[in-house]
This record gives structure tokens, C-alpha cells and sequence, in this order.
């Protein structure tokens, strides 16, 4: 098997930490903004809609940039939370976290978004017409018949939030041990001598992790499509 | 029983519409485009109307002077659609109990056993809406709405979407669920033929008016299709 060192094997736990906690975190947001841009109008639409995949857009180094001189120690909202509720988040796991969830965030928005707006909309007045209120409707119908889309969500979340390279090393750098993930990993790897061997390992883990999650959320999709078709 | 005086302005569309119904089932009769499903669907609460007020016996459910407008939710009007509407994640049974369960209605085993012999779908519970046949749907979906134990059951064209030989078999359904359950009932539809087997009292709708309130005799004067 893989002969990976210590030091490598913290780079993949810290990865996959990081990965979960980013679409766990981002999931509830995820799905509201979905819900809010699927199902309803509003003043500002368009530019929620524009600020969700702001981060596919703009250069990984930009949004990581933004959230340095927002959510670094001296930044306006990291100086807040630093102060007031003693959370840091610059150059640790959670600033990972956060700039992972972001770039995570659109991926994760889209596919939810479509899957609600392909729901026929006449079943939640049906839900309505049989008691349920805006709450339960969401939960009871809506939410079970868009869990393919939802799936897709949060695995391109994970997914991206496991690669995600360019926004995490410009906010939380590349630390061995607290924010040097896989990717920061191999690109480090790659920048010393007889580094090779290293990376080679570490990128077959994440093609290893990437493709796992593929076939899991083909598989999971499946299963949630065949609910509503067979017996 | 139930109170009706509203307007409604959809564009270039006007529903103007003022009766009350007795017990038993009242016919909303007229031809497409007369405004009939826009007026259950204000009753039902999914439409708000532009003005006027509507009353089951005591219980306003819309009045625009003292800006009264309960949500579909807590009107207790149970509505069955033309398309059935059943939601295709949810086994029969599960559809057929959704209403009492998001009413926080204790479980009756006996009601839901009355409900489902009455509509003879006993043999069709542990199965999925996607499986069905168009008559069955439509059988699932009258169950679904008693078993929330509605003050009001509307029906919007149930048959509409049957071929005449599913018409003929859902119509005794009806009949019963007319005779035994004591629910009052709107039914809307455009056949006079359906109509004159089930309904007791009448109103006809024109162009988005109420042309005349009575009695079954208002159906004959119309053009009935003579499918059934």
C-alpha cells in the first residue's frame, strides 16, 4: 500500500476536516439561498444571485485576499470576532473552512436551486390545502423531491472545498499541520527537491477521496430517484 | 354554511362572484374560462381575492374590511385537484395521512379504515402515486383530503383528466362520499350530466359572474355534453 509519512497523513485528516466542516457549515445557507432564489422575488435578487457565484468567477487569490482584509485579526469583521467572541480565524483550520465553504458555496447553490425550481410548485399549495405551513411544506415535500439536487450540492461543495487551493493559502497560508492541506501539500512538495515521491502519494489520495465521493453521490442519487419512481 | 362575496381582477379577467350554499353538494357550473377554478382557489385561500369576504357558518376565513386572510393552512378546506396532486415521494398510505398529521390530528385507525373502504383503496396503500392508474390517483387524492376532516371538501373537475369508462367508475365514489360522509361539498365541473347525479344545489358561472343560483333545473337549460 501507500507508505505515507505523518506528516502526510495530517495533511489528509486536516483536508478532510476541513472539507466537511466547510459543506456542513455552508449546507443550511446553501439550501435557504437556493430556496430564496428558486421560489421567491424579491428586491435585490439579481444581486444575491450575482454575490453567490461571485467566488466561481473572480480569481481564487482575490476572494482569498477579501476575506484577509475582512476576517484577518485587523479587519473589520475578524476584529469583531476576535474581540468579541474570541473566534480567529486567519491562519487557522476554521479560516480554511470558511474560505473553502465560499468557493464550495455556488457549486453547492445551483443544483439545489434547480432541483426546487423543478418541482412542481401545485404540490406545495397541495401541502398547503392539507395544513401544513411554509415550514412544514418545505420540509415534507419540497426538501425530500429536490434530495437529488441536494446531493449533487454538497458533493461539489466537498469536492471543491478538498481542492480548494488559491483563496485558502492567501488567507490562512500553507501550515504544516493547522492549514496546509492536501493541495497545499503537493504544491509544497512539488517547490523542494526529491519532492516527487511525496506529491505522486498525495495526489493519488485525492484522486482517490475525489473519485469516492463521485461514485457515493451516483449511488446516493440513485437510490433517492428510485424512491419516487418504483415501488 | 359557506359565504361567499368576493372580486378578483387576473388581468384582463374579472371574477365577481356573491352566493351562499346549504349542506350537501353545490355545483360550480359553467364553461372554460368562466372563472371557476380562480374561485375555489380563493376559497381555498390560494388566490387572495382584491376585496369582499368569505365565511364558513361562523368562522370568517377572509374579509377585506377587518383585513382578515387565513392561509390555506389553517382553513381546514379539504381540495381535491384535477391532476390529483399526490405527492410522488410518499407511499399511499403516507399521502392519505398527511393532512391528519400536519393538522395534529390524533391517528384514527377507524376513520382512516371508513375512508378506505368507502373508496375501496385498501389494496392500494403500500404502493407509490407513480404506479397508479389516473382513477386510483383520484380516489387517493378525495381520501387524502376527508382524512384531514375538513369543515369544506372542494373538488376542481375531478373527472376531467379520466376517460369515461375511469368516470363511470368514480362516480358511485362520489355518490357514497355524498350520502355517508356529510361533508359538505363544492364541486366544480362543466359537465351538467356529472353534475346532475351528485349535486343538490347549483351555481352558474359566466364570464367571471354568478348568472344564476338555484336548483339542478339550472343545469338542464345548458348545452350537456352527453358522455355519461
Amino acid at each position: 500500500m501507500l507508505d505515507l509519512s505523518p506528516d502526510e497523513w495530517i495533511a489528509i485528516r486536516l483536508s478532510l476536516r476541513i472539507a466537511v466542516v466547510a459543506t456542513v457549515v455552508a449546507l443550511p445557507f446553501g439550501i435557504a439561498t437556493a430556496w430564496l432564489l428558486a421560489r421567491k422575488s424579491f428586491w435585490g435578487k439579481t444581486l444575491l444571485d450575482g454575490l453567490v457565484h461571485l467566488p466561481l468567477v473572480l480569481p481564487p487569490v482575490v476572494t482569498g485576499y477579501l476575506l484577509l482584509i475582512s476576517f484577518g485579526r485587523r479587519g473589520p469583521i475578524g476584529a469583531f470576532l476576535a474581540d468579541q467572541l474570541g473566534i480567529v480565524l486567519s491562519f487557522r483550520w476554521t479560516g480554511a473552512a470558511l474560505a473553502c465553504g465560499i468557493m464550495g458555496f455556488p457549486l453547492m447553490v445551483r443544483p439545489i436551486r434547480l432541483a426546487i425550481e423543478a418541482i412542481d410548485a401545485r404540490l406545495e399549495d397541495a401541502a398547503a390545502t392539507l395544513g401544513a405551513n411554509q415550514i412544514w411544506t418545505f420540509l415534507t415535500v419540497t426538501l425530500p423531491l429536490a434530495l437529488p439536487g441536494l446531493i449533487a450540492g454538497i458533493v461539489l461543495c466537498f469536492a471543491k472545498a478538498l481542492g480548494e487551493f488559491g483563496a485558502t493559502i492567501t488567507f490562512v497560508a500553507n501550515i504544516p499541520g493547522e492549514t496546509q492541506t492536501i493541495s497545499a501539500a503537493i504544491y509544497t512538495f512539488t517547490q523542494v527537491p526529491n519532492g516527487d515521491a511525496a506529491a505522486a502519494r498525495l495526489v493519488l489520495v485525492a484522486i482517490v477521496i475525489s473519485l469516492a465521493a463521485l461514485v457515493a453521490a451516483e449511488w446516493l442519487a440513485r437510490r433517492a430517484g428510485m424512491r419516487f419512481h418504483g415501488e | 354554511m359557506l359565504d361567499v362575496d368576493i372580486e378578483k381582477r387576473l388581468g384582463d379577467f374579472f371574477l365577481s362572484a356573491r352566493f351562499k350554499t346549504s349542506n350537501g353538494v353545490t355545483a360550480v357550473f359553467g364553461p372554460s374560462g368562466a372563472g371557476k377554478t380562480t374561485l375555489v382557489n380563493i376559497i381555498s385561500g390560494l388566490i387572495a381575492p382584491d376585496r369582499g369576504r368569505i365565511a364558513i357558518d361562523q368562522t370568517v376565513l377572509f374579509d377585506s374590511e377587518k383585513r382578515i386572510n387565513l392561509p390555506p393552512h389553517r382553513r381546514r378546506i379539504g381540495y381535491v385537484f384535477q391532476e390529483g396532486r399526490l405527492f410522488p415521494h410518499l407511499s399511499v398510505k403516507r399521502n392519505l395521512d398527511y393532512g391528519r398529521r400536519m393538522c395534529g390530528l390524533p391517528p384514527d385507525g377507524a376513520q382512516m379504515q371508513r375512508i378506505i373502504s368507502l373508496l375501496d383503496i385498501g389494496n392500494l396503500v403500500d404502493r407509490r402515486p407513480g404506479k397508479l392508474s389516473g382513477g386510483e390517483r383520484q380516489r387517493i387524492a378525495i381520501g387524502r383530503a376527508l382524512l384531514m376532516r375538513p369543515r369544506l371538501l372542494l373538488l376542481d373537475e375531478p373527472l376531467a383528466s379520466l376517460d369515461v369508462a375511469r368516470k363511470r367508475e368514480i362516480l358511485p365514489y362520489l355518490e357514497r362520499l355524498r350520502d355517508e360522509v356529510g361533508v359538505p361539498m363544492v364541486y366544480v365541473s362543466h359537465q351538467a350530466a356529472e353534475l346532475r347525479r351528485i349535486a343538490s344545489s347549483v351555481v352558474r358561472l359566466s364570464a367571471g359572474e354568478v348568472a344564476a343560483v338555484g336548483g339542478t333545473e339550472l343545469l338542464d337549460a345548458a348545452d350537456a355534453d352527453a358522455i355519461l
